[in-house]
């Protein structure tokens, strides 16, 4: 885990893929993105590297990982680099990370590189940080299933001379990032990030083993009591963002969480199209995040989903930020505003948009 | 932690944009952090100390550990060495010879030494500041046990009491701070102690991890926020969560005050509590609020009472200034007509842009 290119992931894992092939393992690599860095590729040497699949998409022909060749050789390690890769269409699997799940399935033990912003959860974040909407995430859990997560740790001064030395990039494309998302308080809050998201991972996987015991200096506190996360999910383009926000303190607390729609008819036929449209694909998202779904029936909308939440002993739900009436909050019709006012027994969560800062 | 790596008021973070100014002279710091001995600082460190040697700097090594390892002698044999002195039974860096050589980059690898007594110094890191004044750039490197504000939470972990130590400012200060991060299984393959290879020393192991990652991220974020300052950025990043805890003398407190202590351990995060001075409070209210203030206050969490007109703009003024993530407060017990208008909660869920409202049950 790093949080920029140039960083040093790759050499790292390159490094540690030596030090097994001296030890005798079968390593081999999978896939390899050499960005032309001298240092990088030499670290390479004596490494099987199993070709890259051609496939071609709309008259370019693009390489891909041949996760079935590797299947093939079946090595004990494989090295996979860029763990966030989207695959090119017509390729067997959307993702990289998808192609990764089916070699461990396999048996084959992976390394894989990738950086922070990458991480589903923090979407907002990194916008808000960066001023750039990452598309190629991956979902938290797939990163929980590693068994181990590694910080490669370079400070951003560091990064930045590398960067001018042109160790990261060749000449244009440096000068371009130096002037975006290589900034130096850019990459020191997205460093200070992939600090923090290690921290976790360490915390999180000893928390596990410990199957639930408290431990005995109280650096992994459990809730008192079992927290239940609901996420009220719309047609708001901002559901999006209530939903990785929700999952992510869920995750921190160790809660439940459940992503709910109400329709007075129970499914979403009533809906006009594009609602219905953005609501499948609110719902869809937090289940690709692995948040339970439900669409409830009511006319009232407000008042089923606080119903629904006391009947499952909710602890907190999550909701977009109500529009302003200027006249009264109390004779609002506003869902929002209106699940505030009705469940003043819960614990009630806006989710704030994260915005950058105009440049 | 959180209370020592605050974030500081702008008056503070000028005063200091100042000092550095004044201060262009003094060599830079650059530290390695690990979390045991075999993460590797040793070689991280002295790989550097190669390349820039390699790149034309002038570089000599000032201080290496008793125990070298394998891979790092042949580093030390192509850089010029500086030996340590001898005094009695202890050893420690040459500074005056080094200070003689002036060279550009000096490494010292171990911070944390006490040296032995007699010398112009008692430890090692005020050695090494003396080579920073003498403008010489230093690339030193520390286990988080030698940290001295972390000595309790270490020995919580490690049982051990240490010794020697370095204070947390010292490493707050550094120009640079770098983790040298590895799975907690490695050092155990490094240990000569074949009764360490247990399962409980791998959590201790881990744990010292953790400490080590949550200390690197509170230098950043302080680091992080000194450059805004200075540069007169107004920007929050949200990358260190930072929860505001809104009282009242009449809010339940002890729900609010649980979950934002549990919220703010588990994201490693900072907790402050606000209060706004209200006008003309009975006695009664004025002891109740009390008892909460010193609730927060046991709890660890940094207090502040503010004072205006205007409560929910006085809290958001406040948030915003510390870059405050997560505001928590009660629900309003206003309803019907004293509601028109919208209370100070409305006002705060309107008004709060920039970090989650989390509104509790009264």
């Amino acid at each position: 885990m790093g949080y920029a290119a140039g960083v040093g992931k790759t050499y790292k894992m390159l490094e540690e893929v030596q030090e097994l092939k001296a030890a005798g393992v079968d390593v081999v690599i999978g896939y390899f993105e050499p960005h032309g860095r001298k240092d990088t590729i030499a670290k390479t040497e004596g490494i099987e590297i199993i070709p890259r699949r051609k496939l071609d998409y709309r008259d370019s022909t693009f390489e891909e990982m041949d996760t079935g060749a590797i299947l093939a050789r079946h090595p004990q390690v494989c090295v996979v680099d860029e763990f966030p890769h989207t695959n090119v269409p017509g390729s067997e699997r959307l993702k990289r990370w998808e192609d990764v799940e089916v070699l461990r399935a396999a048996g084959i033990d992976v390394l894989t590189t990738m950086n922070i912003q990458h991480l589903e959860s923090l979407n907002d974040q990194i916008w808000q940080i960066s001023g750039i909407r990452v598309r190629e995430t991956v979902p938290d859990w797939v990163v929980q299933q590693a068994d181990e997560v590694v910080m490669v740790d370079l400070t951003p001064r560091a990064l930045l001379n590398r960067l001018q030395r042109g160790v990261v990039y060749e000449r244009a494309k440096a000068e371009r990032a130096l002037q975006n998302f290589f900034r130096e308080q850019t990459l020191a809050a997205l460093r200070e990030l992939a600090l923090r998201q290690a921290a976790y991972e360490v915390e999180h996987r000893m928390v596990d083993e410990e199957t639930g015991a408290s431990s005995t200096d109280g650096a992994a506190v459990r809730p008192r009591k079992q927290h239940k996360i609901l996420v009220f999910v719309t047609a708001s383009p901002k559901t999006a963002m209530v939903v990785r926000r929700a999952k992510r303190v869920s995750d921190f607390l160790g809660a439940e969480c459940f992503a709910v729609a109400v329709q007075p008819s129970g499914d979403l036929s009533g809906l006009p199209a594009a609602d219905r449209e953005a609501v499948e694909r609110h719902l869809n998202f937090a289940r690709n995040l692995r948040i339970e779904t439900r669409i409830l029936e009511g006319d009232d909308v407000a008042s089923t989903l606080v119903d629904f939440g006391r009947r499952n002993h909710v602890t907190q739900i999550f909701l977009t930020r109500p529009r302003r009436k200027a006249w009264s909050p109390t004779f609002s019709r506003d869902p929002m505003q209106r699940v505030i006012d009705l469940a003043k027994d819960m614990q009630i969560v806006i989710v704030s948009d994260r915005e950058p800062l105009p440049r | 932690m959180a209370r020592e790596l605050r974030r500081k008021t702008p008056e503070e973070a000028l005063r200091e944009c100042q000092a550095e100014e004044a201060v262009a002279h003094k060599g830079h710091l650059k530290i390695f952090l690990g979390y045991a001995s075999g993460v590797g600082k040793s070689f991280r460190m002295l790989d550097e100390a190669r390349r820039r040697h390699e790149r034309g700097e002038d570089v000599v090594v000032g201080a290496v550990q008793p125990h070298v390892p394998p891979e790092v002698e042949p580093i030390i044999r192509k850089l010029e060495v500086i030996p340590l002195r001898t005094v009695g039974n202890g050893t420690a860096i040459d500074v005056d010879a080094v200070i003689a050589r002036h060279p550009s980059v000096c490494v010292v690898d171990g911070l944390a030494y006490n040296n032995p007594p007699g010398l112009r110094n008692p430890t090692r890191w005020q050695d090494v500041r003396d080579l920073l004044e003498a403008g010489i750039h230093v690339i030193a490197s520390i286990n988080v046990q030698y940290v001295a504000e972390l000595r309790e939470q270490v020995k919580a972990i490690t049982r051990k009491h240490v010794d020697q130590t370095v204070p947390l400012a010292f490493i707050q200060d550094a120009d640079e701070i770098e983790i040298v991060d590895a799975p907690s299984v490695e050092p155990m393959e490094h240990s000569p102690d074949e009764q360490l290879q247990a399962p409980e020393y791998e959590e201790r192991l881990s744990k010292l991890r953790e400490l080590a990652l949550v200390v690197t991220a509170d230098v950043v974020d302080h680091q992080l926020n000194e450059y805004l300052e200075c540069h007169g950025i107004q920007q929050n990043f949200g990358a260190h969560e930072r929860i505001l805890v809104c009282i009242t003398p009449r809010a339940n407190m002890q729900e609010m005050m649980e979950i934002a202590q549990m919220v703010a351990k588990r994201f490693h995060g900072e907790l402050m509590v606000a209060y706004v001075k209200q006008p003309n409070i009975s006695a009664a209210d004025q002891s109740a609020l009390d008892a909460r203030l010193a609730i927060a206050n046991a709890a660890g969490a940094h207090v502040e009472v503010l004072e205006g007109d205007d409560p929910a703009a006085t809290l958001l003024e406040f948030a915003r200034s510390r870059g405050i993530t997560q505001l928590f407060v009660g629900h309003s017990q206003r309803t019907g007509l004293a509601r028109l208008r919208g209370s100070p909660l409305d006002k705060l869920i309107w008004e709060g842009h920039g970090m989650d409202v989390c509104v509790f049950p009264q």
